[in-house]
């Protein structure tokens, strides 16, 4: 497993430059404005920011570009990113405030995606050319085409609206009232692991209820990718000699598919795992937003609407460092999954 | 041997001609990109058609919605307003007819926009190579590693807020997918031998690179372009729903969209009272991408070498 480690170690210190370069694309952004409007990335409390003038001799921002890289660059590593005036509070405070809401929906969606999209890959290329194929395929082009804020508008117009099924937000008043209450403890933030580490199963099944029309659209939305890449793989797959020499011995179909063909589709579709990461990120942005989850989406996109300016660039520069890591972590299990790959 | 006396490659045997004759087989075999086709089709006659079909009033800016009242509460559909009045007023018949033309200004500008950034970067690196090759696509790199929405997000509020500044921003982001196409592409030309005759008597860079390295490699681009533009117009209407994209009133979808927000939730006797604020607006979005990703789907597996003319 030698090599697997030094494949590790390369890919670890090829994630610098990227970074590096991530931090420069955001911080060159930054750069188009004013140094009064700059000096809300460097301060933590509205207090401070009355005091532009300071500010600027602070840290510079009147210095040439590169040295006022720098100054944001080590300001930024000490988890110093300004401070949103679109939530008031500092954006690390942010940051820390509003992750559970998006994990609990992405942990949620993630995993739900993959295996729509692998399933409807599956059945569209075993079948293909016929009409489960077609149905997949139409499918999967349907919601890749879908607006995610306009299926998100007419689920709640169908399920909340109308049915009143699913309301949106995280809780409703009831069971928010016990969240907020004394005896309530706080493990992770999210709110379907609390409940059951609280052993209130009233929680848990009304968190549930507000989750499910987010994810259900975000899964409508985001399996096409895995679905193509699925069909695509499983349909080379389908037709190289092993699966011949199978079928010629006489195994009966489910279980060279199930068996042998479906794991090795399955290896190509590891490498969308940084794709699916993205769509995730945008679609939270979007959906969030509409299902008024409070959530890091929901305070991108209303601190965008507001000119927070702090706030937007600390969430590009976040996702850009999570797609980073998500593909440093998806190289490494392709190393270990297919050991060929190691050896480039 | 002069220049004159080298021989044409006839029409039949370029590899243009045989790209175009293998895309038209596959969309004619596929009923799906048809569909597609007559749904583009459709999108472009109403496109040509809207001074006629929504005509604007005089002396002003077409794309702006004309207004009927200030009433906050959207009017159900009339027949002086087929799709009904959204959120102040606003015609939605109107703001979607000059919408379709929205699109297509978004679409195609965004996308050959971004195919003029990318497919410059990617033969300059695809063709010298080395350090500029390297430094070139770790730029792809991090343009990459930024989800789309969010760096146009990004993008537009250090640009300001305006359409125009929407499909800069769009093709900022946009112009990395066709820097690595474009990159391989040249790569795989690069070694042939009529790239190395034409060095070999003198021809300049740049004209080896726009006579003899581009045209042959440059394909997929378009086959891509196809593809993206659906999705340039998704993203600019999601800018334009979160509140910055097109400026209230604009003709434009996503817009149109942005004003239905607040009336998903009808009254308690009829809770669709207001569905045709987001209905019609939605409808348009989704099937004018729909249209070009249904004719898309065809032309991806021209893409896949793996599947290329079986």
């Amino acid at each position: 497993m030698g090599s697997l480690a030094t494949y590790i170690a390369r890919r670890l210190l090829l994630m610098i430059p990227t970074l590096l370069g991530v931090s420069i694309l955001i911080f060159a952004i930054s750069m188009v404005f004013t140094p009064e409007q700059r000096a809300a990335l460097y301060v933590t409390s509205p207090k401070a920011a009355s005091k532009i003038y300071q500010i600027i001799k602070k840290y510079g921002l009147d210095r040439p570009a590169h040295e006022q890289y720098f100054t944001w660059l080590s300001n930024v590593l000490r988890g110093n990113l300004g401070y949103s005036k679109s939530m008031n509070i500092p954006v690390i405070r942010a940051f820390t405030d509003l992750w559970p809401t998006s994990v609990e929906i992405a942990i949620y969606a993630a995993p739900l995606i993959v295996l729509v999209g692998v399933k409807l890959g599956k059945i569209s290329a075993i079948y293909r050319d016929r009409l489960p194929d077609h149905i997949a395929r139409v499918l999967a082009i349907v919601g890749w085409s879908l607006p995610t804020f306009w299926s998100a508008i007419i689920l709640l117009a169908i399920f909340y609206g109308w049915l009143g099924w699913f309301p949106p937000g995280r809780l409703g008043p009831d069971a928010e009232a016990i969240v907020r209450s004394s005896q309530w403890v706080t493990y992770t933030g999210l709110y379907t692991i609390d409940s059951l580490l609280n052993g209130n199963l009233f929680v848990f099944v009304d968190a549930l209820r507000h989750l499910f029309l987010p994810v259900l659209n975000l899964v409508i939305v985001g399996n096409a990718g895995i679905m193509r890449v699925m069909r695509s793989s499983m349909l080379e797959e389908l037709n190289k000699e092993y699966v011949l020499a199978a079928r010629s011995k006489g195994v009966e179909e489910k279980v060279i598919i199930n068996k042998h063909v479906t794991r090795n589709a399955l290896i190509p579709v590891v490498t969308m795992a940084g794709v699916l990461v993205a769509g995730l990120m945008t679609g939270l942005v979007i959906t969030e937003t509409v299902f008024e989850l409070k959530g890091l989406g929901y305070w991108a996109a209303h601190a965008a609407e507001q000119l927070d300016i702090p706030a937007v660039l600390a969430f590009a520069l976040f996702t850009g460092v999570v797609f980073v890591i998500a593909n440093l972590i998806v190289d490494i299990l392709y190393a270990y999954i297919d050991p060929r790959v190691r050896l480039q | 041997m002069s220049v004159s006396e080298v021989k044409k490659v006839p029409l039949s045997e370029r590899i243009w001609y045989k790209e175009l004759r293998f895309m038209a087989k596959r969309v004619r075999e596929s009923p799906l990109s048809l569909a597609g086709l007559a749904i583009i089709f459709f999108y472009v006659v109403i496109a040509i058609l809207a001074p006629y079909l929504a005509p604007p009033r005089p002396g002003r800016d077409p794309f702006e919605i004309p207004r009927y009242g200030y009433t906050i509460t959207p009017s159900p559909p009339s027949p002086e307003h087929p799709f009904g009045l959204t959120q102040g007023q606003y015609d939605l018949f109107y703001g979607c007819i000059w919408g379709t033309v929205t699109a297509f200004r978004v679409g195609l500008l965004g996308v050959s926009g971004s195919i003029l950034i990318g497919v410059t970067v990617g033969a300059i690196a695809g063709y010298f190579g080395g350090k500029i090759d390297e430094v070139l696509m770790r730029i792809v790199d991090i343009v990459y590693a930024i989800p789309g929405l969010i760096l146009a997000m990004a993008f537009v509020l250090a640009l300001g807020q305006s359409l125009d500044n929407v499909i800069i921003a769009l093709m900022l982001v946009g112009w990395a997918t066709y820097a690595r196409l474009t990159r391989a592409g040249v790569l795989q030309v690069k070694q042939e031998d009529y790239v190395e005759a034409a060095r070999a008597i003198g021809s300049p860079h740049r004209r080896i690179l726009l006579r003899h390295i581009l045209p042959n490699s440059i394909f997929p681009v378009f086959v891509v372009a196809t593809l993206d533009i659906g999705s340039m117009v998704l993203t600019a209407s999601a800018l334009s729903f979160l509140g910055i994209g097109a400026p209230l009133g604009y003709a434009d979808w996503g817009q149109l969209i942005a004003l239905s927000r607040n009336w998903l939730i009808g009254t308690p006797q009829n809770p669709f009272e207001y569905w045709y604020t987001y209905t019609y607006p939605g409808l348009f979005i989704f099937t004018f991408v729909l249209g070009w990703n249904l004719l898309g789907d065809a032309f991806r597996d021209i893409l896949d070498p793996t599947l290329r003319r079986r």
